[in-house]
């Protein structure tokens, strides 16, 4: 069993490396991989190597994190939430971070300051969901999920009302909601990536507590495990993870939701396995969805939430079918 | 020195005072039942003793050790807990969800060792659960799964077992097993107190019986002892007629049903509903 566990892995790694490059090589120039060799080896010519190291890498290293990152946080909040519905958007985040990208796009601000507004609108929202569902010391999780769930109409209504009063930003605010990693540079990349990578890293050690948490949280406290702190810890570093994605990704549906139930089918409910496996794959998931974004209607793009949500939510009601014929219930 | 020791334990959920004054102390190893109406304060009494829930005054003592100076995770190595509904809707098979027990004794990054598989496969073969260590826990009955909640118990290697209505759902067969399986455990060192509704299957297992009324332990004692009409009337306001086995003279009450005395009770003459 460890054997095979292993060997997935290796595929799963192989598949990401090949993918990777791949998307380096298409776009809407096509560059062959001779070519990128070359680049990164100091050569080539002034386009490509501009194309390439200013606008692909960053392009691809950051869907590659922020499907990583969302993959994560997905896993982690199923488990936490004891909920194969939830994903990372369940509280609220996604909807607080379209709030602050409309406020930065009516506001005419820069790349940066909507990234920044972005992060800093979904974490406020979140707190918020937070404050609301706690009673005491103790936070209810059917509490929060149901907060977060009437914030987001809440904050969604606002939006559409902003969008009404502001026709000519109508269009690149629904872009944004759309998600999308055509406005990825450097600053993007370098903001983002070391708290998706360490929040993941920090939630990943209180995977075996997760895996307790999902036999009942009381239960799960007579192991020896403290849940209050666990909770909290993993709702705050899921929280910025998934703000950091947001911000410079827009809302990408999906990715968070499937990814953790699809590595569940392969290789099986134990975190410390699950989410790795969840980052490798949600990475794999996201580089493909971007490559295709720019690709199917070249030269326009189309917003990269359209590609995950047709092409994933085919495929998880085929793993739901194949599941029901094998008289196996997936959840 | 007692295993465990209950001092003038109170608790209330914000004004509603539920235990009110609960004192025992037991020095050796047995099976203990609690009875009583619901909402007389059974769970509460048992969530305070493991640690769960902390008191509004008193104390627990573990072997002599404040409950209150333990950490969640040295409290886990003495304690093991079966809870009341058994919570299954995950795909862990029985032998992760078993060894989940041993958490309590590995650090935080440390994979489990031969000998927790060891004393896994042993409690799964005590309980009776081996044969479905590639099960997921979803497929068994719930007998089995109550069995794999008390084989991950042990595999805490507790020195005391804590179990709430663990009989409750089951038919007569496994509600013998479970109480027959927890009786050798008492009998093997462990100090078992659990929750049971059944008065006569507690008289039958049970080496002691507490009596709850309104939190507080009104009656406590050999089954002999304690279950008298006038304890059961008073714990549950009912009649009952008390019988003795004539083998193993261990009492058996059956209630009467006489509207008179058990206003619960709604005789067929007298139903004029329709």
């Amino acid at each position: 069993m460890k054997l095979k566990k292993t060997i997935y892995f290796i595929i799963a790694l192989l598949l990401l490396l090949f993918i990777f490059i791949i998307s380096i090589s298409i776009g809407t120039v096509k560059i062959p991989v001779h070519e990128i060799i070359n680049i990164f080896n100091g050569g080539g010519n002034e386009t490509s190597r501009t194309i390439i190291l200013n606008l692909r890498l960053p392009r691809v290293i950051a869907s590659a994190v922020v499907g990583m990152g969302l993959s994560v946080v997905g896993a982690f909040f199923q488990g936490l939430l004891r909920n194969p519905m939830a994903d990372p958007y369940v509280l609220g985040i996604s909807s607080g971070a379209a709030f602050g990208a409309t406020i930065a796009i009516i506001s005419g601000f820069g790349m940066f300051g909507l990234n920044f507004m972005a992060f800093v609108a979904s974490l406020i929202t979140v707190f918020l969901v937070y404050i609301i569902s706690k009673t005491g010391t103790k936070v209810s999780m059917t509490a929060m999920l149901l907060a977060g769930t009437a914030i987001s109409a809440f904050i969604s209504a606002i939006i559409s009302l902003i969008m009404l009063i502001n026709h000519d930003e109508f269009t690149r605010i629904v872009f944004w909601t759309m998600g999308g990693f055509n406005l990825i540079n450097w600053n993007s990349v370098a903001f983002t990536t070391p708290i998706i990578l360490i929040g993941s890293l920090a939630m990943y050690v209180f995977s075996r507590d997760i895996n307790a948490i999902l036999t009942g949280e009381e239960a799960a406290e007579h192991l020896g495990i403290n849940t209050t702190l666990v909770k909290k810890i993993i709702l705050v570093i899921g929280s910025l993870v998934t703000a950091a994605a947001v911000s410079i990704s827009g809302i990408i549906g999906f990715v968070g939701l499937i990814i953790p139930h699809i590595s569940r089918i392969i290789v099986g409910p134990d975190n410390r396995v699950l989410v790795p496996f969840s980052a490798i794959s949600g990475a794999i998931f996201l580089t493909c969805a971007n490559t295709l974004s720019q690709i199917i209607l070249k030269p326009s793009e189309i917003p990269i939430g359209i590609i995950t949500a047709t092409f994933g939510g085919p495929f998880f009601i085929y793993l739901l079918i194949k599941h029901k014929r094998k008289g196996e219930r997936m959840f | 020195m007692a295993i465990l020791r209950v001092d003038n334990l109170h608790f209330s959920y914000g004004k509603k005072k539920i235990l009110k004054g609960i004192n025992f102390s037991i020095d050796k190893s047995m099976l203990i039942g609690i009875i009583g109406a619901n909402g007389s304060g059974k769970t509460t009494l048992l969530k305070n003793i493991s640690g769960y829930l902390k008191s509004t005054s008193g104390n627990v003592f573990i072997a002599g050790k404040n409950i209150k100076d333990f950490t969640i995770k040295e409290k886990s190595r003495y304690i093991g807990y079966v809870p009341q509904d058994i919570i299954y809707d995950f795909q862990f098979n029985c032998f992760d969800v078993i060894m989940m027990g041993r958490i309590p004794f590995l650090k935080r990054f440390q994979m489990e060792r031969k000998e927790d598989k060891d004393i896994v496969k042993k409690c799964m073969k005590i309980t009776n659960t081996w044969q479905f260590k590639k099960t997921s826990i979803k497929k068994l009955s719930g007998g089995e799964r109550q069995r794999v909640y008390i084989a991950r118990a042990l595999a805490q290697n507790p020195k005391i077992l804590l179990m709430d209505e663990p009989v409750s759902h089951l038919d007569i067969k496994y509600q013998i097993e479970i109480l027959s399986l927890v009786k050798d455990l008492s009998l093997n060192g462990i100090l078992v107190i659990t929750v049971l509704h059944d008065i006569n299957i507690a008289s039958q297992f049970c080496d002691e019986i507490f009596i709850m009324k309104e939190g507080k332990i009104i009656d406590s004692g050999y089954p002999k002892n304690v279950i008298t009409p006038n304890n059961i009337k008073s714990a549950f306001s009912i009649d009952v007629e008390l019988f003795e086995n004539p083998t193993t003279h261990i009492p058996y009450v059956i209630a009467s049903l006489n509207e008179k005395n058990n206003p619960a009770y709604r005789s067929y003459e007298s139903n004029k509903i329709l």
